[in-house]
């Protein structure tokens, strides 16, 4: 039998997930940043991640956005294919959750309604939400609230098959050094490989949320993720564009089938603050 | 490294005895202006209006803050791209604008601009918006108020931490910083 899941809940849910997200950041990327304080050989590199160091903790004591662009609300809802939802439409009960979440919780609205007319919604809404249908009776959501000074720095390249991973690599690392300072660094690099246009997009957007450290299970990919990271890391942009020795946090490649005449990839570049929470109902 | 305290506004002396890499910690008056604001600012030049403030002598903070909880003078308050307002910046640095306070890369024709006009430009932490916050003592709205996040604010800030980044003869800590990437 179905599982009905009220999708009050998921309003809930996203209420609190956005207002968590913009005040602490997951263990795994306060690690990430203690780690990159201890190794920083740059003198004003050092100053510069132990003021972040200091930023987070008054941010989670003292309530106050870890950074005040507070993003565009992204949620990625992966529903098991045996539950059953119950009350207002998901789209309205998800940016209903987002709206709550930014108002009550004191976030920045940096929502403009049309891209061109650019009149702000005033709550922030709507989310952009990618819904996946899975296995199982439960739903897993996870909220990444994305700043655009970082997003603004992402690139799509449709390479061709013989550019290969030289190609791939060259890309990558294109992406990051044009970014350099604007996407205050040491970033998080999301990298979709494969797919269609598209597809290689939302591939690097995911990625973003995977747990730092963590290894892509394909050997090859992995291999792939730890040369760029090294190879981001000896850019020498350093911690807010000011030289140094740690420019990247981590490189997450995730890749998709793809068409015999194509290779795209995607950079999809994330501050420091990168933000995700994820909750299972 | 460097470090040393000013007031805000400075003098011209100051702006120009500041060298790139240099630590900063401000004391003082500055403004909030980003996108719309600029935008504004630069129609009303254009349309010959006069401005919601004298920029002259004054430095403006890229930034648009999140909102403030009560009994808090501001939200989370860190620095915004500056590199959106390059095609309104040489104008206001005409008008004698000396610092400006963002982060990330900038035009050669604001560099320029910067270099003519004996002004600075200072990067702060990005990402720092709670820590930058608490060196902000007071806040206020002077000009269009409608713009929301977007609006004019008065700052008064204390030991406000930023780098400078171009000084006024042109150097830059970022083209240095970017000219040695392997
Ligand atoms: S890029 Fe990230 S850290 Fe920088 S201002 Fe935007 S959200 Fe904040």
């Amino acid at each position: 039998m179905a599982r009905i899941i009220h999708t009050e809940t998921i309003t809930a849910a996203v209420k609190e997930m956005c207002i968590e997200a913009n005040l602490f950041l997951s263990p795994d990327m306060t690690k990430a940043m203690q780690q990159a304080t201890e190794n920083e050989s740059s003198t004003l590199g050092k100053k510069i991640l132990l003021q972040l160091q200091e930023n987070l903790e008054i941010a989670g004591k003292e309530q106050i956005p870890i950074c005040q662009d507070t993003g565009m609300a992204v949620v990625f809802l992966e529903i098991g294919q045996e539950v059953s939802l119950n009350g207002p439409l998901l789209e309205d009960a998800v940016n209903e959750g987002v709206r709550q979440g930014y108002t009550e919780g004191y976030l920045r609205k940096s929502v403009v309604s049309d891209p061109l007319l650019r009149e702000n919604t005033k709550d922030n809404t709507p989310a952009v939400i990618h819904t996946s249908i899975v296995a199982g009776d439960k739903i897993k959501i996870t909220v990444a609230p994305k700043g655009f000074g970082s997003e603004n720095m992402s690139r799509i390249f449709m390479l061709k098959p013989a550019d290969g991973i030289d190609g791939v690599k060259q890309a990558v690392l294109q992406a990051i050094k044009d970014a350099g300072p604007n996407a205050c660094p040491p970033i998080v690099v999301g990298v979709g490989i494969g797919g269609t246009f598209e597809k290689c997009a939302l591939l690097a957007k995911h990625a973003l949320t995977r747990e730092i450290g963590v290894p892509s299970p394909l050997p090859h990919i992995a291999a792939l993720e730890k040369e760029l990271l090294a190879s981001a890391n000896q850019l020498g942009i350093g911690p807010g564009g000011l030289g140094g020795t740690q420019s990247a946090l981590s490189v997450a490649v995730d890749t998709y089938p793809t068409h015999i005449a194509g290779l795209p990839v995607a950079v999809n570049i994330c501050c420091h603050v990168n933000r995700h929470v994820t909750r299972e109902l | 490294m460097t470090e040393r305290n000013i007031t805000v506004p400075f003098s011209k002396e100051t702006a120009s005895s500041l060298r790139s890499g240099d630590y900063v910690y401000l004391t003082g008056t500055i403004f909030v202006a980003r996108d719309a604001a600029h935008k504004r600012m630069y129609e009303a030049l254009q349309n010959h209006q006069p401005l919601p403030f004298d920029v002259n002598g004054q430095t403006i903070y890229y930034m648009g803050p999140s909102p403030a909880r009560e009994g808090r003078p501001i939200g989370s308050a860190g620095p915004t791209t500056a590199g959106r307002m390059d095609r309104y910046t040489p104008s206001l640095l005409d008008l004698g604008l000396y610092g400006m306070i963002g982060k990330g890369k900038r035009t050669e024709e604001v560099k320029a601009s910067i270099v003519k006009n004996g002004a600075v430009y200072f990067a702060a932490v990005g990402g720092a918006g709670a820590l930058l916050s608490k060196c902000i003592k007071k806040s206020e709205t002077i000009a269009y108020p409608d713009l929301g996040a977007e609006a004019i604010l008065k700052l008064e800030v204390e030991n406000f931490p930023v780098i400078v980044v171009i000084d006024s003869e042109g150097n830059d800590l970022y083209a240095d910083v970017m000219a040695s990437l392997s």
